[in-house]
This record gives structure tokens, C-alpha cells and sequence, in this order.
């Protein structure tokens, strides 16, 4: 054992690792991404890392490698759960040889997210055993207890920390090389009887699934994580149960203070139902922390009238608790003040500070998208028409003063978005924005809906060659894998033809009168017909000597600031200028301004 | 002995580089450490904040209002954001550089870095406060914030390590080419 300085996500890496990891997979979403590539930049060749094309075929991919008895993990955002739950839900059924962790970080806030959902429902509704850790240290063991639990009981697992422990860092013990396991699996043993889903197989396997999780809940009233942590008055009929980050919370409030009798669940599922009774006894009331959905809370409400208990359980469900957002140290304190009936601390307010700026996110400087939503706008403007977003940094395209994205729904949904408007709105023109690494992800099927059922639209590809929200991870477009292969690209120009569009026209969105010119004649043909706007993302290539403004040519009308939004125009003194440190020499702007003010090198 | 440690600024400040600096140099003591930072959406020109906590009985890697030991703030309105988490009798380090957000060029928004020191002045008990950009420019490069404003977090005396301290663990975690560089702001008495 020894001490190192490690994030949340690292350490699950590690520890997944030090379990004899065989295969990772995964695609990338915030907070869940540093899981696999810690993995992918440990790896010394004997683990196989792929960022798949979705969630889907990330978990169907790591099922197959534990059915040969390989000790796998799929990692995820609760979102890309969604997409996965069709495999999830099956291999419940048929289950594993090889210990299988399925990694999905749930985003309370949402910081970073679609929607607050709590990945816990997901592990009661496939009937998988959860595991809920609390800091970055127990990230780090439980992960390997995870795949132990799943070896044992042939059965994948979901592993749910969310965004603080994700991305908490901690000084924590970790084990030597010589004292990681290896696994080696023994290879993919033929049995239909087993390995294919049939509704007699997965009528059998129900039966066997409720019964090894009656089991599991006896097992895991036991498992050290699950723990009663004593009062430290002997009096006290109160209780707090609590999980996650927020049983840190609850420590924290409790510190130093004469504190009640505490529930820690780390297994939301299946619920540790004999620990739950023995902690309910000669309590009145239990107050419980949860972020995301009261499921903690239902678990005990159900268990005082199973066992006929008088316990009162207060938390979000009786307003006690706030139902939405994150959990701070200082809202759980205050939960807990209000129902201890602590005396409150009386702040000393501070005195109104002074009005604060809104660093809201913005599209970078010299970011491609920029234009092509530009040009967009341009080669629209005076037309009915109507923008359906999509999930990226292009997500950015709605603030103003581009104000380019109408909808956003959720990876993919763009394409047939536009379908169902235009299908209401004939005389409007649709248009569906999609990255490329979405586009590979989950627009396809809904590109070739959209051709065979005669849908009227324009699709525009955002090609930056990356996947750069969540940190430019390879994606088929790239031609880059993983695990440091240079492989062909898939085309994505060839993928739109094969798929039966007439029309694909690849254009460089910074040569902006040449991009709206395509526009207007692109969407103004029937039929579903796309235009590739290709140009790599600004954060990836070496910039371009920066744009200055002449400041005997600028009339000061901030034509350019009003227009594209960019951070690199900033207005000093008075006066328009270029940050230098900002500006990529993308050009955009010098194409924009209609006094020409703005230029490359020529105008020093 | 706990210290609560709250490093606040703007995206590509250096601040989580700070942070990691500041832990490594305690964990180098033997002493617990702590972290959570600002991550994904708000990085680019965004607040970017580091709660780092080090020492023993310490449960989550956040800290509530009132418990800052310190506030090591790379801009005033971020200092003054966050102040809210400042211990009564804590110590505030502000750089005096304003930046404005990436937005106010466009609504014509704006505020004034002075209103935001004279606020510290009026709430802080102990402020220290930096012009940044004068030490950078005798130091030879803007890239030293960073460390100029750690070297003065130290000076304090309430980070529990010295300047030397600091050096050796800044070696461990620049590249080569900077390290000199690095040691000079570090050890620039401001």
C-alpha cells in the first residue's frame, strides 16, 4: 500500500484495475469520462480500452468479453444509461461469467446533464445490485468488491458514484503493483442454454434473480459499507440515514456536535433490510439525506409498515429536504439543525456585495461552429425556418447572439425532431445540427428514417474532428482508437450517400460568403440533404497569427460583437479590439465587418 | 490542525495547478488532503473555484460558508463571489485584475474592479492584496500569477509549509524549461 493524490474517476480506474481489469468501454459524458481514459494512460497493453460508438455498443461490447469470463467494465453518464437499457435489461437475465461493473456517474444539480435522474431506480427496475460509494477512497475499494460480488454471483452490477466523488480528489491508500489480481478468462464456452435469451430462460432466470436478491439484501446488511454508526448520546430517538457524497455532509454536520444514530446505505440495492430494522429500532423519527430521488427514504417507509414500525420518516417526500439540486455542507447542516432542533448559528451577514459578473459558457474564440451557425442565420434571414439542436459544445449555439439552437432534447433527437415539426409546419424550413461524434452516435437511424419516410429537411453535420465537450476523445470520424491504432476513418459523406441523400456538400464554414451561398441553395432543394461543415476545433490546432482592428477604419458600430458573439472581441476603452491572447486568426469577424476595418497581418 | 483552502478565479488562470501544487506540498507533510474544483461546462472563461482541505477529521472534499481559512482569489469579483465561505478572522489574497466576462463586451455590461476591493477593504479583517500584473511584468511573463500568488498565500503564514517547500514539490509537477522561472515567483516578496 501506498498514498497517492488521486480524482474520484482515476481512482475507480485504479481500483478497477487492481481487480485484474480485462476489457473497458465506454463513451464519453460528464462526469464519467476520466474512469476510462485514467485506464486507457495506465494501461500497460494487457487491458483492452475503447471509447465505442455509444452506450449501447459499449455495454453490449464489455457483456461479451465477460461472458468469456474477462473481468469487465462499460463506463457511462446516467443519460447514456438510457441508451444502453435495452442490453442492460436483458443481460439481467442471462447474467456473466466474468465480474462485470457497469459504471454510471449520476449528476446531482444537474451540472452537467439533461436531467437529474437517479440511476438507483435503474438498478431496482433490471433487478442488478448497486453500489453507491461516498468518497474517493471507498470509490477506490468498492469498485473492486464490485467485481467480486459480481464473479460470485454471475450477475453484472451498477456502480453509481456521482459528480463530487467523480470528480473529488483525496490522498488515498492504494495497493502495490505486486499486490493488483490478474485474470486471466478462460474463453467463450458454448451453451444456448444460457447465453440465449429465450422467454422459458427468462422465465426461470426471474425466479432465480428475486430469490439471489432476497439473498443479497441478507448479504449485504452485513457488508461492511452498509454501516449503523451509534449515537453518541444514548437518549437521542432520533436517526439520520443518508448515502454518497452526502453522508459526508452528514459527518461534516455532525462533527464535534452530540450527534444521532446514522444509517449508511451503500447498497441502494438490494436494500439492506435487516440493517434498516436493527437501525429503526427506538427511533422516532429518521431524517434522510439523498440527493436526486427519495429512494432511501421509500426503502424505510416501507420497512415501518413491513415491520409494523412507528418510526416517523421525514426527507424530500414530507418536504424536509429540498427535491431537486445538489446537496451542499451547508444545506445538509441546516437540514439537520432544523430537525435536531439545534439552535441556529447566527451568521453575521455579510453586507450586499456589489453587482457580480455572469461568466455564463460561450463557444470559443475561433470556434468553427461559430460560423456555420452564422451562415446559417445569414442564408435564413426573411425565411420561416426552424433550428433543433443537439448535444455538444454546439449546444453554446443558443446563447445570444447567434441564438441558433430552437430544441435540444437529447443525443441524436435533431434529426427526427425536425421531421414531426416540418410535418406540422410544411411552410417552414427545418434544419437538424449534429456534431460528428453524435452523428456517429446516435443520428444515423434517424437519417435514414427521416430519407425513407420523405421527410423535408437539412442536416448539418458540425465537423470538428473531435469530441470536444467532454475533452476530445477519438470517435469513428478520428481515425485514432484507443488503444494508439491509426485505423481508417469512417466518411461521413459516404455514410449520408450510402444512406440515400442526393445532396452532401462538405464546406469550410470560416469562408463564410461561400457557406451561405450553400445554405441557401441546399435547403432550398426537397428531400432530405445535408451540408458537412468541416473545420477542426479551435482548441486542437496551433492558432493562427491573431486579427487586429484599425482603429482609423472602425466606425465603432459592433456590427462584430452583435453579430458572432465571440470572446475574442473585446471593448476597451471605448474602443473595439482583438484580444490577442483569445483571437485564433479564425477571420470570421474580418469577414463580418463591412467597413473592412478588421484584418490579418497587413493591417499592423 | 485542519486548514480550509479556497483558490478562486477565471478559466485558464493556472488555479487547479495552484490547487494540486498546494495538496502536494501537504501531502508531502503526511497530512490528509482534500480537493473538488470546478470541471466540464464552466472552464472556459467560466469561475473557476478549488476547495482543497488538509489535515485530519476531514469527511468531504467540499467545506461550507464560514470555513475558509483562506481565500486565494486570481481575480477581485471571484474573491468577492466567494467571500460568503471566508471564516471571520480569514485571510483573503486578491489579484487586482479584473477580467470581465466574455459576455460584456456584448451586453454592454461591466463592473468595477474597485468597487470589488473596496468591498474587501470593508469586509475582510485580513486582506492582502497583489497587483498581479506589476509582478508578472518584473517577473518577465504573464504565466506566474499562479505562482506569485501562492508565494504570498505562504507568506501569510497560514498555509502550514514554507517556500521551499512549495519549490520542491513546483519541481516535481512544471516541466524543466520552467522551473527557474517558477522558483523566481515563488520567492518574489511582493
Amino acid at each position: 500500500m501506498h498514498i497517492e493524490f488521486l480524482m474520484g474517476n482515476a481512482a475507480i480506474a485504479r481500483g478497477a484495475v487492481a481487480a485484474g481489469l480485462n476489457v473497458i468501454s465506454g463513451y464519453p459524458g460528464t462526469p464519467s469520462t476520466e474512469v476510462l481514459e485514467t485506464t486507457a494512460k495506465i494501461n500497460n497493453g494487457s487491458i483492452y480500452v475503447e471509447w465505442s460508438v455509444n452506450e449501447k455498443a459499449a455495454l453490449e461490447l464489455s457483456a461479451g468479453a465477460a461472458y468469456c469470463g474477462a473481468r469487465s467494465m462499460v463506463t457511462m453518464k446516467q443519460v447514456g444509461l438510457n441508451v444502453a437499457s435495452d442490453p442492460l435489461m436483458s443481460l439481467a437475465y442471462i447474467g456473466v461469467k466474468g465480474g462485470m461493473v457497469i459504471m454510471v456517474a449520476d449528476d446531482p444539480g444537474p451540472i452537467s446533464s439533461q436531467t437529474e435522474q437517479d440511476t438507483r431506480h435503474f438498478a431496482s427496475f433490471s433487478k442488478l445490485p448497486c453500489f453507491d460509494p461516498s468518497s474517493v477512497q471507498e470509490a477506490y475499494d468498492m469498485i473492486q468488491e464490485a467485481f467480486e460480488y459480481s464473479e460470485k454471483y454471475c450477475t453484472p452490477v451498477l456502480f453509481r458514484p456521482t459528480t463530487r466523488v467523480c470528480h473529488g480528489y483525496a490522498s488515498i491508500e492504494v495497493k502495490d503493483e505486486n499486490e493488483c489480481v490478474k485474470n486471466t478468462p478462460e474463453g467463450f464456452v458454448k451453451d444456448s442454454s444460457k447465453w440465449v435469451i429465450f422467454p422459458r430462460l427468462s422465465y426461470n432466470a426471474h425466479i432465480h434473480i428475486e430469490k439471489r436478491n432476497s439473498e443479497l439484501s441478507d448479504v449485504f446488511s452485513e457488508y461492511s459499507r452498509n454501516k449503523i454508526i451509534p449515537a453518541s448520546d444514548s437518549n437521542c430517538r432520533k436517526g439520520i440515514a443518508s448515502h454518497g457524497i452526502s453522508f459526508t455532509y452528514v459527518q461534516e454536520a455532525l462533527s464535534g456536535k452530540s450527534s444521532p444514530k446514522v444509517l449508511k446505505v451503500s447498497t441502494p440495492f438490494p436494500f439492506p433490510e435487516k440493517l434498516a430494522v436493527e437501525f429503526l429500532s427506538g427511533l422516532d423519527e429518521v431524517l434522510c439525506i439523498e440527493e436526486l430521488d427519495p429512494i432511501i427514504e421509500r426503502e424505510l417507509t416501507y420497512i415501518c409498515g413491513k415491520y409494523h414500525l412507528s418510526t416517523r420518516i421525514l426527507g424530500k417526500l414530507t418536504g424536509n429536504v429540498k427535491t431537486a439540486g445538489e446537496n451542499t455542507c451547508d444545506s445538509v447542516a441546516a437540514n439537520i439543525t432544523d430537525f435536531m432542533g439545534w439552535e441556529k448559528n447566527p451568521y453575521a451577514e455579510l453586507p450586499a456585495p456589489p453587482e457580480l459578473p455572469v461568466r455564463p459558457p460561450v463557444l470559443c474564440a475561433g470556434c468553427p461552429h461559430r460560423a456555420s451557425f452564422y451562415a446559417v442565420k445569414q442564408a435564413m434571414k426573411g425565411e420561416k425556418s426552424v433550428f433543433c439542436g443537439d448535444i455538444g459544445c454546439y449546444t453554446l449555439g443558443n446563447a445570444m447572439p447567434l441564438d441558433m439552437v430552437d430544441t435540444c432534447l437529447c443525443m441524436g433527437a435533431g434529426v427526427n425532431n425536425t421531421q414531426g415539426i416540418g410535418k406540422i409546419d410544411p411552410d417552414t424550413r427545418c434544419f437538424a445540427f449534429v456534431g460528428d461524434s453524435t452523428f456517429f452516435a446516435s443520428a444515423i437511424t434517424g437519417i435514414i428514417n427521416a430519407v425513407y419516410n420523405q421527410a423535408d429537411m437539412t442536416l448539418i453535420v458540425l465537423d470538428n474532428s473531435t469530441t470536444a465537450m467532454t475533452g476530445h476523445q477519438p470517435h469513428p470520424g478520428t481515425g485514432r482508437t484507443m488503444m494508439g491504432q491509426v485505423v481508417d476513418k469512417v466518411n461521413i459523406e459516404a455514410v449520408l450517400r450510402g444512406i440515400g441523400l442526393k445532396t452532401v456538400e462538405t464546406v469550410n464554414p470560416l469562408e463564410l460568403e461561400n457557406a451561405i451561398e450553400t445554405v441557401k441553395r441546399v435547403s432550398a432543394e426537397k428531400g432530405v440533404k445535408a451540408i458537412i461543415f468541416k473545420s477542426p476545433c479551435a482548441v486542437l490546432v496551433k492558432p493562427e497569427k491573431p486579427y487586429v482592428i484599425d482603429s482609423e477604419k472602425c466606425i465603432g458600430c459592433k456590427k462584430c460583437i452583435n453579430s458572432l458573439g465571440c470572446p475574442g472581441i473585446v471593448i476597451s476603452d471605448g474602443k473595439v479590439k482583438i484580444d490577442e491572447t483569445l483571437c485564433t486568426g479564425c477571420g470570421l469577424c474580418s469577414q463580418v465587418c463591412h467597413v473592412n476595418a478588421i484584418g490579418g497581418e497587413c493591417n499592423e | 490542525m485542519n486548514k480550509n483552502i479556497l483558490l478562486c478565479g477565471v478559466g485558464g488562470q493556472g488555479i487547479v495547478l495552484t490547487s494540486k501544487l498546494t495538496a502536494s506540498c501537504a501531502m508531502k507533510k503526511g497530512m490528509q488532503v482534500m480537493s473538488a474544483e470546478t470541471i466540464g461546462m464552466a472552464q472556459k472563461g467560466g469561475s473557476v473555484f478549488s476547495f482543497l482541505r488538509i489535515g485530519d477529521g476531514i469527511f468531504s472534499p467540499m467545506f461550507g460558508h464560514k470555513q475558509a481559512d483562506i481565500i486565494i482569489a486570481f481575480e477581485p469579483a471571484e474573491a468577492v463571489r466567494m467571500l460568503p465561505y471566508l471564516k471571520n478572522d480569514g485571510t483573503v489574497i486578491v489579484n487586482t485584475r479584473q477580467i470581465m466576462p466574455v459576455t460584456a463586451a456584448l451586453k454592454g455590461s461591466s463592473y468595477n474592479s474597485t468597487d470589488m476591493l473596496d468591498y474587501l477593504k470593508k469586509t475582510t479583517q485580513n486582506l492582502m492584496i497583489v497587483d498581479g500584473d506589476r509582478v508578472c511584468h518584473e517577473l518577465g511573463s504573464p504565466k506566474v500569477l499562479n505562482m506569485v500568488m501562492l508565494g504570498e498565500a505562504i507568506r501569510s503564514g497560514v498555509l502550514p509549509f514554507t517556500i521551499d517547500d512549495a519549490v520542491e514539490s513546483m519541481k516535481r509537477n512544471v516541466k524543466p524549461q520552467f522551473v527557474e522561472l517558477n522558483e523566481k515567483a515563488l520567492r518574489h516578496n511582493v
